[in-house]
Order: structure tokens, then C-alpha cells, then sequence
């Protein structure tokens, strides 16, 4: 791929005349500046996770991570993920369904709904629930009468956490589901398929990389959840610190290599969701191309 | 434009009804929840919260370093749009792949590490320090973390524009006997403007809400370093939930203002490209 457009580009430059190229030394400049710029911004800090997570040695990292407030937390953290990301799923799919395939009044104001939790800051979305569901909310009361615990528990921690990462998988389908249209669906219904049997054998396929696309996203975002997490989970120290909430309180209590163990952890899967990330698009790229 | 308002296919009913219950329960009534209870304080109230001198001062650091941290984006999104749109070199994909790392990684994992590389003893701090450049404990230190979390913002919304610019335009001013500075300023920048300008505002918007990077590296002193996202979890814990809830409601209102200009600017963007 890269091959073909270089040569056209460099005959194309030499017969402008280096007229709509820098002359080389302001691009081997600016590629410097580029890249000096992301190594010690971008590629530092990230180095930095490993080798603080690191420097005790390995017995302490392994311990670290082994100590069972970090268990719990590493646990919690996967907890909240495997349910807050299926139900963002499920609206995703939903929402782009009716979408996607329908018309109907407000829909503009509908779409720009879905997108208003990446306008809002974490920690207004934390205090929304407290709001709701704490002590002084409009319903801590009737909850506190049925034992029901939603803030500084695992309800309120979804909760926060389903609202962060609320249009990620939306926001990758609906597009995708514009662009295909509905023909496929209703030539499946006409030959007999029942609404399910479409949606299971027509749409999902056809929208599996972005669907999949929008999991990674939303995913990543849930596990790392740091702002909106801290003000509903109550910090109960081995019962609702996630992952990032134990990050910072062992960064608090002066165990910084402790904390960058954990950290390292998240900095991994970030590096995975980069990863799957480019390899998603690489595939759609490619779908596209053939 | 004539598309048929009944579409043969099924499930609107049941589709649309459960996203809206669903965006009900998990966004419009928690919000609507917190511009109830806000209301009803009283304008006075409202006001006299609102305008504490540790609520000023933090906004006037929240927004500052939130500006200048868009424009140092601004800045070096550009460069790095540049570059990855125009230019082949080796490490070019990895550049690319790296932009996207501050949306990736989790905030609480940004603020510790840079926390730790602009402490005294860090990898940059050993440097920096000397020089009386200080980046943990301070306004400095929560710019920089600003500027990490809202950078892939300006790259990835100016890159797709550089992609389609006709380069054609720019070889005709060529041709026309402009020189590449000015080719620049009167051909290309012109065209990114609206890209720069939507890619800012989000930079922006982003860094206004921002908490997790930055409650590490700032060391939250009051008045000084204590950004207006912290201030409101402060609020909390001391059970002043009314100075918890003003504050969120003066952040919610500038967000929702800097979202309709994003849109604005996108229209008016989309405007320009047809």
C-alpha cells in the first residue's frame, strides 16, 4: 500500500518543482520536532509506568499486584465492565436500530442526547447519582428503609460507569448502520425471514468490525473510569476500590512502585485497545479496498 | 428526500422505546434530578455559591490552563497532523497509532506517571527542576496534564481534513509564484481553520471536565491548584451538597455552551468543504 502513492508523489514533486513540497530541511525539521515532541510526551510517560512498576524489582511487582486489596480491585474492575459494557451494547444496538432503519420527528435532538455524557465532567456524573440514590437524595430514604445500597456500592459504580461510557458503541453504529441502508433486511423479509432472524443473520454481520470497534472503546473507557467511579464507590478499601481508585490510594499511603503495578496493568490494556484499535482499522481499510 | 416514513421493517416500536426508557434512566433524569434539586435553592443561593472566592479561584485556574492547554494542542496537533498527512518516514505509523494513547490510557494512570516524571527526582524533573521548572504541585503541572489528555482531540480532527485538501490547490499557487510560506498562510491554513478552531473547543470542553490526570500532578492546594472538578468532590465530602451542585451545574452550563459552538463550527466547516 504504501509503495504505490510514494513514487506517484515524489514524480508528482519533482514535477512541481518542490513548487507544494517544504524543501527538505523544514520537513526533516518538523518531522524532528514531531517526533521529539510525542517521544517525550506521548512515549515517556509510558515507559515510565513499566520502569517505576519495575524498580523494586520483579518479587515486589508480583507481590503488589498479589496483595488482596489489589485482587479485589483487579476483580471489581472486571465485574463493573462485564456489566456496564453488554448494557451500552444492547442500547447501541437498539439505538441504531431505530436509528438507522426508521424516520421520525426529533431524531437530530435525539442523536445529540446520546452524545451529551462525553460533554459531561466525571464528576458531575458521579454527583448526579449521589444526587439520586445517596443519603439526602430524592430516593435514599425509601432505599435505606429496604436495605437496598446503590452509592458507595457495586450499583452505584455501574451506574457511573454505564454513564461515561454510555455512546461509545452508539456512536460507532449508527453511522455504519446509516450507510448501509435497510436493503439487505428487506430483501430477507421478503423471502421469509422473521424480524430476529434478519437482525441475527443480516445486520449483525454486516456491522460485526464496527459493533466490535465500539466494545474495545467502550470497554477501555469502563475499566479506566477514574473521576465518576471515585465520587459514587465510597473508597471502602478490598469492596469498591476499582482499579484506578486502588492506583491512587497506594499513590497516597507513599507506595508509588505498588501503585505503578497496578497502573501497569491499565497501561497494557490500553496498549491492547491501540492495538485492536489500528487492527480494526487495518481490516476495515482492507473490506473497503476489496 | 422522499423516503417513505413507514419503513417495512419491524421493531421501531420496541427499538426506540427501549433507548429512550434507557437514556432516561441512565442520563435525562440523574441530570434533570441535579437542575431540580440546584433550583431549588434560590437565585440568591445559587449566586452566593457560586461565586465563593475558592469557586473563582478555581475557575479562573480550570479555565486558564484549559485555554492554554488547547493552544499548546493547537500548536503541536497541527504539527503532528502535518506531519503524519504529508510524510513518509520510518516510525510513521507508530506515530500515528501513538496519538491516539492519551484516549486510551486511564486517566488515574496519565496522572501518576507524570505526576512522578516531573517530580524532582523523575526522569524530566532531574532536568527541569534545575532549571527552576517545576511540574508537579503546580499550575504548570496541571497544564501539562491537560495537554496530554486533550491532544489526540486536534490531531484527529484536523488529520482527516489535511487528507482531503486538493493538493492541487496549493500547486496552482505554486504555479502562480507563491512561495511555500505564503502557499501556507493564504492556500492551507485557511482550509484547516474550521478543523483547527472544532478540534480546540474540544481540547477545551475535554480539559474543563478533566479530574483523574490531574488531582495527582496538581496536589489540589486551594486557591492555587485546585482545579473546579476537585473543588465539587471537596463540597461533597463535606455533605455541602448545594456548593457541590452549583459548582456542577456552572461546569454543565459551559459544556452544553461549548457543545452548540462545536456544532456550529461543524456546520459551518461542512459548509466550506462542499
Amino acid at each position: 500500500m504504501a509503495g504505490a502513492p510514494t513514487r506517484k508523489r515524489m514524480a508528482r514533486a519533482e514535477k512541481s518543482q518542490r513548487g507544494s513540497e517544504e524543501s527538505p530541511l523544514i520537513k526533516w525539521t518538523l518531522i524532528l520536532l514531531a517526533v521529539l515532541f510525542c517521544g517525550i510526551f506521548l512515549l515517556l510517560p509510558l515507559v515510565n509506568v513499566f520502569a517505576q512498576a519495575f524498580s523494586k524489582g520483579v518479587e515486589h511487582y508480583w507481590s503488589a499486584l498479589k496483595h488482596p486489596e489489589s485482587l479485589a480491585a483487579i476483580r471489581l474492575t472486571l465485574l463493573v465492565a462485564v456489566i456496564s459494557v453488554p448494557l451500552n451494547v444492547i442500547f447501541g444496538l437498539a439505538a441504531a436500530w431505530a436509528i438507522a432503519k426508521f424516520e421520525f420527528p426529533g431524531k437530530p435532538l435525539l442523536l445529540t442526547l446520546i452524545d451529551l455524557p462525553f460533554s459531561v465532567s466525571p464528576i458531575v456524573a458521579g454527583l448526579i447519582f449521589i444526587l439520586l440514590f445517596g443519603m439526602q437524595g430524592y430516593f435514599g430514604e425509601w432505599l435505606i428503609d429496604r436495605n437496598i445500597f446503590i452509592v458507595f456500592a457495586l450499583p452505584g459504580i455501574v451506574l457511573a460507569t454505564v454513564f461515561i461510557t454510555f455512546p461509545f458503541v452508539a456512536r460507532e453504529l449508527i453511522p455504519l448502520m446509516q450507510a448501509q441502508g435497510s436493503d439487505q433486511e428487506q430483501a430477507a423479509l421478503t423471502l421469509g425471514a422473521s424480524g430476529w432472524q434478519t437482525f441475527w443473520y443480516v445486520t449483525l454481520p454486516s456491522v460485526k468490525w464496527g459493533l466490535l470497534y465500539g466494545v474495545i472503546l467502550c470497554n477501555s473507557r469502563a475499566m479506566g473510569e477514574f473521576g465518576a467511579v471515585s465520587v459514587v464507590s465510597g473508597h471502602i478499601a478490598g469492596k469498591t476500590d476499582t482499579m484506578p481508585l486502588r492506583i491512587e490510594k497506594l499513590y497516597n499511603e507513599y507506595q508509588g512502585a505498588a501503585a505503578f503495578a497496578v497502573a501497569s496493568l491499565l497501561a497494557l490494556l490500553a496498549l491492547l485497545t491501540l492495538f485492536l484499535k489500528a487492527y480494526l482499522e487495518w481490516k476495515q481499510q482492507r473490506n473497503e479496498g476489496s | 428526500m422522499a423516503k417513505k416514513r413507514h419503513s417495512p421493517l419491524p421493531g421501531f416500536g420496541l427499538t426506540l422505546g427501549f433507548a429512550l426508557f434507557y437514556l432516561s434512566v441512565i442520563v435525562l433524569i440523574p441530570l434533570g434530578a441535579l437542575a431540580l434539586r440546584t433550583s431549588s435553592l434560590g437565585w440568591q443561593e445559587f449566586w452566593r455559591l457560586a461565586t465563593t472566592d475558592r469557586a473563582i479561584a478555581s475557575y479562573r485556574l480550570t479555565f486558564g490552563a484549559s485555554f492554554i492547554a488547547a493552544g499548546i494542542n493547537a500548536l503541536f496537533g497541527t504539527l503532528l497532523a502535518w506531519v503524519l498527512t504529508r510524510y513518509e518516514f520510518p516510525g510513521r505509523r507508530l506515530l500515528d497509532a501513538l496519538v491516539d494513547f492519551p484516549f486510551a490510557l486511564p486517566t488515574a494512570v496519565a496522572g501518576l506517571t507524570l505526576a512522578d516524571l516531573f517530580e524532582p527526582n523523575g526522569w524530566l524533573g532531574t532536568w527541569l527542576v534545575p532549571l527552576g521548572i517545576h511540574g508537579s504541585y503546580t499550575r504548570l503541572g496541571v497544564i501539562l496534564a491537560l495537554t496530554f489528555t486533550g491532544l489526540p482531540f486536534v490531531v484527529r480532527t484536523i488529520q482527516p481534513v489535511l487528507e482531503n485538501l486538493e493538493r492541487e490547490l496549493e500547486e496552482a499557487a505554486a504555479t502562480l509564484g507563491a512561495g511555500r510560506a505564503r502557499t501556507f498562510l493564504t492556500v492551507v491554513a485557511p482550509l484547516m481553520l474550521p478543523s483547527l478552531l472544532t478540534g480546540f473547543a474540544l481540547s477545551f470542553g475535554r480539559a474543563i471536565g478533566e479530574y483523574g490526570s490531574v488531582v495527582f500532578i496538581s496536589g489540589n492546594l486551594p486557591y492555587k491548584t485546585e482545579i473546579a472538578p476537585y473543588l465539587i468532590v471537596m463540597r461533597l465530602e463535606e455533605y455541602n451538597y448545594g456548593g457541590a451542585m452549583v459548582l456542577a451545574v456552572v461546569l454543565l452550563s459551559i459544556s452544553f455552551v461549548l457543545l452548540a459552538l462545536i456544532n456550529w463550527l461543524e456546520r459551518w466547516a461542512s459548509r466550506f468543504q462542499r
